[in-house]
C-alpha cells in the first residue's frame, strides 16, 4: 500500500436477520476526499456509516479507519459524525452539551469556544437544546463532531428537515471546514448536494456500489453523455460512429449529428480529428437523471 | 491536516468529575426529579409520621415513633432517588443520547459508573433532607442512630440504583418514572416502609420478607430497633442487588449489541 487510506471497506456485508442491508461493499477513501454516499432510502447508506463508526459490526468483511478498528478510531477522535437526528438531550444547554463532549475527549475549555464559534452557535450557548430549532440542533451536532478535530468527518443525511437557508448555511460551514484538508463522507439522497459538494460520488443501491467516480463520471456512467456537432454530410459518418466502442445510439438531423455514448471523449476526438465536424458540444445529463437511470430497474425488476 | 493533534484515550474510560458535575446540573434542572426524590419523602413524613401521638410515643431503644417513620421515609426517598438516577438511561436511550455517547471515548462501563455515582449523590441528598426536616419537626432518635440509620438507608439504596438501571434498559419509555413511581410505592408497602408488615397478618409478613424493600428497611432501622434478623436482611439486600445487576447487565449487553 502506498498511502494510508482514510477508510477501507473490504467485502463488507451486513445482515439483519433475513434482510441484507449491505451486500459486499469494497471501498477505499483517501485522506482529503469529500465523498458523497448517494442512494435512495434503504440503500444501505446508514448501515454502512454505522459500521465505519463502529456502531455496528459487519456480518462479513472488514472495516478499517486510518488503519485502525472503527471503535478505536472513534475513541481517539480520528473520526466523528453528525447523525441524522436524535443524539441530543433537551435539558442540556448548547454550551453544556459541547462541554460534556470536551470532557469526554479530554480536550481543553478553549476547544469548546473554538467549535461553538466555528459552528456558528456561540451566541446561543446558554439556550436549552430543547428550545433550539432543527437547524441549530444540527449545528450543535456539527460542533460536537468538530470537537476532537477529527481527520474524518461523517455526515449522515445531515440536512434532513432543514429549510433551504438552513441547508445553505450548513453546507457553507462544512465547505469552509473541508478546506483544512479534512476527509468528509456524507450520506444523502439529495442529488444536488452530492453534485454540488462532493469530489467523488459513490452510488449505492440495495446494499451494493453501483457507480463510483466524480459526479461527472458517475453521470456519464449512468446514462452516458451526448455529443452534438455540426457535420456536413453526417449520414456518411453514421455507420463509422455507430461502430465505435461505447456508442449507444447515433442520430442524424440534417447537418448535425447527436451521438449518445458512454465514452464521449473518444467520439469527440474522432469527430474533430477524422471528420469536418465543428461546433462540437458534450452535454451531460444531470445527476437527477443519472439517479433515475441507475435506480429505474428497481421498478421493473 | 496542518496541525498535529495529540490523540490519546481518556483515563478511566471517560469516567470523570467533569461529567458527573454536568450530569448533576442537568438532573437538578429537572423539577419533576427534584420533587420526586427530595421533596416528596419529607412531605410524606410530615403527613403521616409527625402527628402528636407519634411524637409522644416512645420506642424501647430510644427515640419516638415519628423517628421510626422518618427513617422509613428516608429509605423511601433514597430508593426513589437512586431508582430515578438509574432510570435516567431510559430517557437517554429514547433520545438517542446513548448512541451519541458511543461516538466518544466513553466506555459503557464508565457510563454505568457515572450513573451509579449520580444515583448515590442524589440518594444522599434525599436522605439528608429527610433527616434534617425530621429533626426540626419532632422526630427523635438516639444520637448515633441519626448517623447510622442515615448511612445504612443510603448505602442499601444501591439496590435500587441497580433496579433503576435494569428498568431503564428494560423499559423503552420516555416517562419511565411514571411507571416506576407506583411500582416503588407498592414495593415500599410490601416491604413494610409505610406500615410495619406484622400489622398486616402473618401470611403477608412472610411474603413481605421476600420483596426487595424489606431487607433495606430492616437494616436501616436496625440501629433504632435492634429488631429482626440482620443476617437475613443483609442476604435479602445482597440477593436483590445481584438480581437487578444481572438483569441490568443482560439488557445492557443487548443494548450495546443492537445500537
Amino acid at each position: 500500500m502506498t498511502e494510508r487510506m482514510a477508510v477501507e471497506l473490504d467485502g463488507v456485508v451486513k445482515r439483519f436477520g433475513a434482510v441484507t442491508a449491505v451486500d459486499g461493499v469494497s471501498l477505499a477513501i483517501r485522506p482529503g476526499e469529500v465523498v458523497a454516499l448517494l442512494g435512495p432510502n434503504g440503500a444501505g447508506k446508514t448501515s454502512t456509516v454505522d459500521m465505519v463508526l463502529g456502531l455496528s459490526e459487519p456480518s462479513q468483511g472488514s472495516v478499517r479507519v486510518y488503519g485502525r478498528a472503527p471503535r478505536e478510531a472513534v475513541a481517539l477522535g480520528l473520526v466523528s459524525a453528525v447523525m441524522q437526528s436524535g443524539g441530543l438531550l433537551k435539558d442540556y444547554t448548547v454550551g453544556e452539551t459541547v462541554r460534556l463532549t470536551a470532557v469526554l475527549f479530554g480536550r481543553p475549555r478553549e476547544r469548546v469556544e473554538a467549535v461553538l464559534e466555528r459552528a456558528g452557535i456561540a451566541d446561543i450557548r446558554d439556550r436549552l437544546v430543547g428550545k433550539c430549532s432543527g437547524g441549530q440542533q444540527q449545528r450543535l451536532r456539527f460542533a460536537m463532531a468538530l470537537l476532537p478535530d477529527p481527520e474524518l468527518l461523517i455526515l449522515d443525511e445531515p440536512t434532513t428537515g432543514m429549510d433551504v437557508s438552513g441547508r445553505h448555511d450548513f453546507w457553507s460551514a462544512i465547505r469552509e471546514d473541508a478546506r483544512s484538508g479534512r476527509t468528509v463522507i456524507f450520506a444523502t439522497h439529495y442529488l444536488e448536494e452530492a453534485d454540488a459538494y462532493a469530489d467523488r460520488v459513490v452510488f449505492v443501491r440495495r446494499g451494493r456500489v453501483v457507480a463510483d467516480g466524480t459526479a461527472a463520471e458517475v453521470k456519464a456512467l449512468a446514462s452516458g453523455r451526448t455529443v452534438r456537432a455540426t457535420l456536413p454530410g453526417a449520414v456518411e459518418q453514421e455507420a463509422a460512429l455507430r461502430a465505435m466502442a461505447g456508442v449507444d445510439s447515433v442520430e442524424v438531423r440534417g447537418d448535425s449529428v447527436l451521438v449518445h455514448a458512454k465514452d464521449t471523449d473518444e467520439v469527440a476526438r474522432y469527430l474533430l480529428t477524422r471528420t469536418a465536424a465543428r461546433d462540437l458540444e458534450i452535454v451531460a445529463r444531470n445527476l437527477e437523471q443519472a439517479f433515475i437511470a441507475l435506480t429505474s430497474d428497481e421498478v421493473t425488476a | 491536516m496542518t496541525t498535529v493533534v495529540e490523540r490519546s484515550l481518556p483515563r478511566w474510560g471517560g469516567f470523570s468529575l467533569g461529567m458527573i458535575g454536568l450530569e448533576l446540573r442537568r438532573m437538578v434542572r429537572n423539577r419533576r426529579t427534584v420533587v420526586f426524590t427530595v421533596v416528596m419523602p419529607p412531605v410524606f413524613y410530615l403527613l403521616f409520621g409527625s402527628s402528636a401521638s407519634y411524637r409522644s410515643e416512645r420506642l424501647d431503644g430510644g427515640g419516638n415513633v415519628a423517628g421510626y417513620v422518618l427513617v422509613s421515609m428516608a429509605v423511601y426517598g433514597a430508593m426513589l432517588a437512586t431508582t430515578s438516577g438509574g432510570a435516567m438511561v431510559s430517557v437517554e436511550r429514547a433520545a438517542g443520547w446513548s448512541r451519541q455517547l458511543r461516538l466518544t471515548p466513553l466506555l459503557p462501563g464508565a457510563y454505568i459508573a457515572v450513573k451509579l455515582v449520580l444515583a448515590m449523590i442524589v440518594g444522599a441528598v434525599s436522605v439528608l433532607v429527610a433527616l434534617v426536616v425530621g429533626a426540626f419537626t419532632g422526630a427523635e432518635l438516639p444520637a448515633a442512630a441519626w448517623v447510622e440509620c442515615g448511612l445504612l438507608a443510603w448505602v442499601c439504596a444501591l439496590v435500587f440504583a441497580a433496579f433503576g438501571l435494569f428498568m431503564g434498559y428494560l423499559l423503552p419509555s420516555e416517562n419511565v418514572l411514571q411507571i416506576l413511581g407506583p411500582v416503588l410505592a407498592v414495593l415500599s408497602f410490601a416491604g413494610g416502609l409505610f406500615v410495619p408488615v406484622d400489622q398486616l397478618g402473618s401470611t403477608f409478613a412472610r411474603i413481605a420478607a421476600f420483596t426487595p424493600v424489606y431487607g433495606v428497611g430492616q437494616i436501616a432501622r436496625y440501629p433504632l430497633t435492634h429488631e429482626g434478623n440482620l443476617w437475613l436482611a443483609a442476604l435479602s439486600v445482597v440477593v436483590w442487588t445481584a438480581v437487578f445487576s444481572v438483569g441490568a447487565m443482560w439488557r445492557f449487553r443487548r443494548d450495546t449489541a443492537r445500537v
